[in-house]
């Protein structure tokens, strides 16, 4: 038949526990990904020989795949006598290689700061890390909130890369479920839909979030 | 069908036209005889515009009819029932009008050339050398036969004018209609598009409905002057009549406006 | 970065690939390589142009067609959007069989791709077609143009120039993705580089060279829009005149 509900339900439980894997590696790889990509930004900004090296980097990684960079981070860490077991190998990946796209996010939220507040911190002395601190972030981050969720959601959905190296997260443990009964219609559908849900849902979510910020900051 | 001379070939009869809980157009009663040249005039937001607008099928009409050249436009009868018409029909009627617009909206990916022949090609169905020599006559016209083979960007304002006339006119239309076309111009290129218009009005005899802000042009030229206000017309007559002993308070208040402001 | 940047980083990126396909621990891993390669470049190039079919045709039936199809094509967007390229590809990999269908890898690998760049494609083409100035639509219909003719001759015409960019990114996202159709077992570039890997561990040699010639695929791409955008605009000149 070409839909087993009885299966269906059976494997849910098992899905559900695998949903937190996935869950786990989307947050921890959007820490990563929000605090490097600020790091990146600021460095980019600094002197061109601090900026140079970045901008190839953050370049480099943003032409090439993530699957890539998943194998590079897995197989190569091991050689520097680093070895990291996959969840971790998986989720910096997931950091790296959002964390370009979050840089250039945060980017043009800085650009967007008028040069007068850089201006006005030089002429009351404050430091440099005051000046970030206080001023410019507080600034700069709220409009870029809705940006950056978008790349929350865009990390979650490349969760699934992870199952190549064997990660048990939604996609690795529906491919374990179809290879052990040969049924994979309701194991990956059932991903599918899991996905599907929690990408409308957080669609709204970042809606919502923007609607906040904006009512905030009302000009 | 109706082709008798006194047949209007425009009429607005009791149209209305509603934005929201605005009512821009009330009523309105307007007759246009074949060859007559009418300018609009009055305040901004009287609904003269909108009366250009709701001719050409731009928006659509809350109330009334618009009749073009003994038909109905905005509507058919249907078992003795008038039904709003449907796109055919609509395209079939208004290929009698055409219109230039206050910002031109030349096709900025066609030559000049291109431009005037686009639509006899494509609508009508023209073959395109026939196209091609009828829009070269009408630049020529225009005065613009040097530049067919220009870009609109790199026209002046008043040569991308011109050009939207006889891309216009290529279509052969009975009514034409402008809508403020010389409002977006620098001043000393609005004397060669209503250079062009004139010479339009007199070898053609082509209907002429104009919404204008130019008093001197629309007194020397124009058979009738529709005031506006509020959606309504608050006078019409002879320019004359309009400009030298306007009978209205408001026609009065407005020209002593425009007139003495500048 | 300037065209020529561009350029000049493409060139030095091919010189780098074959100055180390000279050196000996590069040497031999550099015609598998070049084989992979050869399928990533097929399998993103049939799946940007089926993506290119999907997106204007789903944007245009969103945006002008009846009730069914536009429900049809919001959903489309929706789905394919919503899940990740990979959950697609073992979607259509694992399941479609069970359906009586059965489709050669490569053929599974560009329809899913295609299916799931054409429906980010459709939001860009959306939006072309939106920015074109009101004026136009108004200017063709006062010259008794059909709908249809509208869209063919003067509003998609303008909006490709403005297409042309977004699409680039998209089709650099699609490249990206090839990657993931090693996982469904297709000797393209990722595949040849794990099956390397795994037989000499040579993983920094190798994933060196993956890198440079993935860095390689991908500035070509973004040159050749590039020269479309120029083209593109030396035939619709714009601007307002003087």
């Amino acid at each position: 038949m070409l839909w087993d509900w009885g299966y269906a339900l059976e494997i849910l439980p098992v899905l559900a526990k695998a949903a937190i894997v996935t869950i786990e590696a989307t947050f921890l790889g959007f820490l990563i990904a929000a605090s490097l990509g600020l790091v990146f930004a600021i460095m980019r900004m600094s002197g061109p020989l601090v900026a140079g090296p970045v901008t190839l980097l953050v370049e480099l990684v943003r032409s090439t795949p993530l699957l890539i960079q998943i194998f590079f981070l897995y197989f190569v860490l091991p050689k520097f006598g680093v070895t990291l077991d996959a969840f971790t190998a998986g989720v910096l990946a997931l950091g790296l290689h959002y964390a370009t796209y979050c840089s250039e996010v945060y980017r043009a939220g800085l650009e967007n700061i008028p040069r007068g507040q850089w201006e006005a911190s030089t002429a009351l002395n404050l430091s440099s890390f005051t000046t970030f601190k206080d001023i410019i972030l507080p600034q700069a981050i709220p409009p870029i909130v809705p940006a950056l969720g978008n790349y929350l959601v865009a990390l979650f959905k490349e969760t699934p890369l992870l199952s190549a190296i064997a990660v048990l997260e939604l996609m690795q443990t529906a491919k374990i479920l179809g290879s052990e009964t040969f049924r994979y219609v309701e194991p990956i559908t059932l991903v599918g839909v899991i996905f599907l849900i929690m990408s409308l849902v957080s669609a709204v979510g970042i809606r919502w979030v923007e609607r906040a910020l904006n009512r905030r900051t009302a000009r | 069908m109706n082709s008798s001379d006194a047949t209007p070939m425009v009429r607005f009869e009791n149209v209305t036209k509603r934005y929201g809980s605005l009512t821009v157009i009330d009523g309105l009663d307007l007759s246009i005889g074949r060859g007559e040249k009418v300018a609009m005039i009055g305040p901004s937001g009287s609904g003269k515009t909108t009366v250009l607008r709701m001719l050409m099928t731009l928006e659509r009409i809350d109330g009334g009819v618009i009749w073009v050249d003994g038909e109905r436009l905005t509507h058919v009868e249907r078992n003795g029932r008038l039904v709003p018409a449907d796109t055919n029909h609509l395209r079939r009627v208004r290929g009698k009008i055409g219109m230039v617009f206050q910002h031109f909206n030349l096709f900025p990916h066609m030559t000049a050339l291109k431009n005037c022949m686009e639509a006899p090609v494509t609508v009508l169905g023209m073959k395109k050398r026939e196209a091609e020599e009828r829009a070269a006559e009408l630049l020529a016209m225009v005065g613009l036969a040097d530049k067919k083979d220009h870009f609109p960007s790199q026209l002046s304002g008043g040569q991308q004018q011109r050009v939207a006339i006889a891309r216009a006119c290529a279509m052969r239309p009975k009514v034409m209609l402008f809508d403020e076309v010389t409002s977006a111009l620098d001043p000393e290129l609005v004397g060669e598009v209503l250079n062009v218009i004139r010479k339009l009005g007199a070898e053609h005899d082509l209907t002429m409905l104009m919404v204008t802000h130019q008093m001197g042009f629309a007194k020397e030229f124009a058979d009738r002057i529709s005031f506006f206000h509020r959606g309504k017309i608050e006078e019409d007559g002879k320019p004359a009549d309009i400009f030298g002993n306007p009978k209205n308070e408001r026609t009065r208040q407005f020209l002593h406006a425009v007139l003495d402001a500048g | 970065m300037g065209l020529r940047s561009i350029i000049a980083l493409l060139l030095a990126t091919i010189g780098l690939v074959v100055f180390l396909s000279t050196l000996e621990p590069f040497r031999i891993f550099v015609p598998g390589l070049l084989g992979g390669a050869w399928m990533t470049v097929r399998i993103a190039a049939l799946g940007s142009l089926l993506a290119v079919v999907f997106g204007v045709a789903s944007a245009l039936s969103a945006l002008y067609g009846p009730a069914p199809l536009r429900w049809l094509a919001r959903t489309y967007v929706e789905i394919f959007r919503g899940t990740s390229a990979l959950v697609q590809l073992f979607w259509l990999f694992f399941v479609l069989p069970d359906f009586g269908i059965s489709l050669e890898p490569f053929t599974v690998a560009v329809l899913a791709l295609g299916l799931n760049v054409g429906a980010y494609g459709a939001e860009v083409v959306r939006a072309a077609i939106q920015t074109v100035p009101r004026g136009q639509w108004e200017a063709a219909t006062a010259v008794n143009m059909t709908q249809g003719q509208m869209l063919r001759r003067i509003i998609l015409p303008q909006a490709v120039l403005t297409m042309i960019p977004p699409w680039g990114n998209l089709f650099i996202e699609l490249l990206k993705s090839t990657a993931l159709v090693s996982l469904i077992t297709i000797s393209d570039l990722s595949f040849m580089a794990q099956e390397m890997n795994q037989t000499t561990m040579k993983t920094i040699d190798i994933f060196t060279l993956v890198l440079l010639i993935y860095l390689a695929i991908s500035l070509t791409i973004t040159i050749a829009m590039r020269l479309l955008e120029n083209a593109a605009s030396r035939g619709l000149a714009r601007g307002r005149a003087h």
